[in-house]
């Protein structure tokens, strides 16, 4: 029973950070419909640069916070401006191997950079936020993300349910041509929509780098382990990322703890295909009836 | 005997037939055979070893490339597990030769077919599912099949990896470069015949239709699932009749080299290649596997200087960066790729001195 309460926590643990991984490419996903192949390796910008800001440059953890969410701010417009604003109304194809490049090249520059070795932050959460509950212990870097989490959930929730901006990107992604001709400037909304998507990665890819340590590989696999959790929840529900995150990650510890350790990393992949089968929208997805 | 097109200054079409027609001039048909000559009668002779062990490469993974093209850039499926059908293809050939004792044609063959039947499983579900879909479920089959390769112990002997025995073909011993040169570029000329013929097709045309607009396709009877697997079954063939010759060729192999970043390559072969066109994907080929070659020359060249093996280090994942980058700047400055340099360039010539 043991086994099973501690595999249960840190399955669920695991399963938070593959949701929290996801919430980027929901965004981008339901703001722009790209699949976005480069995700791990924008979660992985976004942990060095913080990296950068506050162990290199020794900055104070909120103004290295600050500028990283800046520099990943400027750095969705950037990739917006030189790589995807060529291919609007190109076919969808292109933009997916498009994607495949960028993440080939970004892992790449990455590795240049920096290398491959395993970094880490400096321990800056405060202990308090430990909860102890009986024998189950669970540290403060799982409260801190659980309170973003949700935070974010409801920001982004809110911002395309209400706000104009929200609603423009989703009839971007919906029709890209029928909102053109409604008068939406759909230049404007992807890169609007490229920017929020890499603050929301840098947010996640620091979290994941605070709980895991930060490497290029690492990361970039977790980058690839969006896929199944995204399709579990339904590719444009930011809940059902969250839910699909958790089952996940529950699913692979469990696995992982009862049947067989190398097993544990393909069965999400396994999952994966098996849900296309049954069925590809998802828990939450948007079915799109269209047989053809 | 009919008369000779040579120079025309235009499409001068009097029937439909002449628009499906695989050299629309007699000059490229004269240019084709200059072209087989030099392959196999002047090349494997002027080279030297190493020269002609890369030509080789390039061979084999020209043959997959093609195959992939018919894919990707007829059928419009991405598929991102290829690198992996590659070593389904590898590890068929090398279990069929050491268990079963299957000689050097049957295992290569053998593979394709267990290769294109792997292909179809994992095409299965674009039934229901459009590309988007489709390209994950691949990716899903990527990371499956490399489980595969690394798990089941019994028959792929995991990380340990298969010996492959000498390649014997009509009793002669395929040793050495040269005479796998042979046995590579007759299986490339084939392979690459048929697929140009089969564009042209009932099937190709199929294919194209699919790609074009599939509700358009079904609409005018074509039924797709069909035509998408039989797709997916032909590319897998080809890729795993590629893998077959490659095992045979390096003589061993492991899980390692069928990552997702052999897939990605192959992908970069046809984009940069020209997705659609058959001289498109060797093109592709010799762009990538030379880039591949250059790299790790130049890695090779820094390690032996004095001081420079730090750069060396970084030139490693540079390889990886100068991929990507290749795989961007093609799509967004050429899409139609190195094909259409190669008609603009053509047609340059042919204009000559009005061309503008």
């Amino acid at each position: 029973m043991e086994f099973f309460l501690q595999l249960s926590i840190q399955g669920l643990s695991v399963g938070f950070l593959y949701a929290l991984a996801a919430l980027g490419f929901v965004m981008i996903f339901k703001s722009s419909s790209v699949l976005n192949f480069a995700h791990g390796e924008l979660l992985a910008i976004g942990a060095f640069i913080f990296l950068a800001f506050s162990v290199w440059l020794k900055l104070p953890i909120y103004l290295s916070f600050l500028f990283t969410l800046v520099g990943a701010f400027i750095l969705g417009f950037v990739i917006e401006r030189l790589f995807l604003r060529p291919l609007i109304g190109e076919a969808l194809i292109e933009v997916i191997m498009l994607t495949v490049g960028l993440a080939a090249m970004f892992k790449g520059l990455l590795l240049v950079i920096f290398g491959g070795n395993l970094f880490s932050y400096p321990d800056f959460l405060p202990a308090g936020l430990t909860i102890r509950w009986g024998a189950i212990n669970i540290p403060p870097v799982y409260v801190a993300s659980f309170i973003i989490g949700i935070i974010f959930l409801s920001i982004f929730g809110f911002f395309f349910k209400y706000s104009s901006q929200g609603i423009y990107m989703r009839s971007v992604a919906d029709n890209q041509p029928a909102a053109l001709s409604l008068g939406v400037h759909v230049r404007r909304v992807f890169a609007m929509s490229w920017a929020i998507a890499a603050l929301v990665c840098a947010i996640s890819g620091i979290i994941l780098g605070i709980m895991n340590g930060i490497n290029v590989h690492d990361i970039s696999v977790l980058g690839l382990k969006v896929f199944p959790v995204v399709i579990l929840g339904g590719l444009e529900s930011i809940g059902g990322a969250i839910i699909g995150g958790l089952i996940i990650g529950v699913l692979e510890t469990f696995t992982g703890g009862y049947v067989s350790t190398s097993l544990k990393e393909v069965i999400p992949y396994i999952v994966l295909v098996f849900i296309l089968l049954v069925k590809p929208y998802g828990l939450f997805g948007l079915v799109e009836i269209e047989r053809v | 005997m009919r008369k000779l097109k040579l120079h025309p200054c235009g499409k001068f079409n009097e029937q439909y037939g002449e628009e499906l027609t695989i050299f629309s001039t007699d000059f490229g048909r004269l240019w084709m055979w200059v072209g087989l000559f030099l392959l196999f009668v002047v090349l494997p002779f002027i080279c030297k070893p190493y020269h002609l062990y890369v030509i080789n490469h390039i061979g084999i993974a020209a043959i997959a490339a093609v195959g992939l093209n018919i894919l990707i850039g007829y059928t419009g499926q991405i598929s991102l597990g290829h690198g992996a059908f590659f070593g389904v293809g590898a590890y068929a050939a090398a279990i069929l030769a050491t268990a079963v004792g299957f000689p050097f044609w049957l295992s290569v063959i053998s593979a394709g077919v267990i290769t294109a039947f792997v292909g179809v499983l994992f095409g299965i579900p674009s039934v229901r599912l459009k590309h988007l879909y489709l390209t994950i479920a691949t990716l899903a089959g990527q990371f499956i099949l490399q489980y595969i390769f690394v798990q089941w112990e019994s028959l792929t002997k995991g990380p340990m990896g298969i010996m492959l025995p000498r390649a014997t073909l009509f009793g002669i011993d395929v040793k050495g470069d040269r005479n796998f040169y042979y046995v590579i570029f007759v299986c490339f000329v084939i392979l690459t015949w048929v697929a140009v013929n089969l564009i042209r097709t009932r099937f190709g045309r199929a294919f194209i239709a699919i790609r074009d607009n599939d509700r358009a396709a079904e609409g005018m009877g074509i039924p797709i699932f069909k035509y998408k697997l039989i797709s997916f079954a032909i590319s897998s063939f080809y890729a795993g009749f590629a893998g077959g010759l490659a095992a045979y060729y390096i003589g061993s192999i492991t899980p390692e080299p069928y990552t997702l970043m052999l897939s990605v390559e192959y992908i970069a072969m046809i984009i940069i290649g020209g997705l659609g066109s058959i001289p498109g994907a060797v093109f592709g080929a010799i762009f990538i596997t030379l880039l591949n070659e250059i790299l790790s020359q130049s890695t090779q060249f820094f390690m032996n200087i004095e001081g420079l093996a730090k750069i060396a280090l970084t030139i490693a994942p540079l390889r990886e960066f100068v991929f990507g980058l290749a795989i961007v700047l093609f799509i967004i400055f050429e899409p139609k790729g190195l094909a259409e340099v190669w008609r603009i360039i053509r047609s340059g010539f042919r204009l000559w001195p009005f061309s503008y």
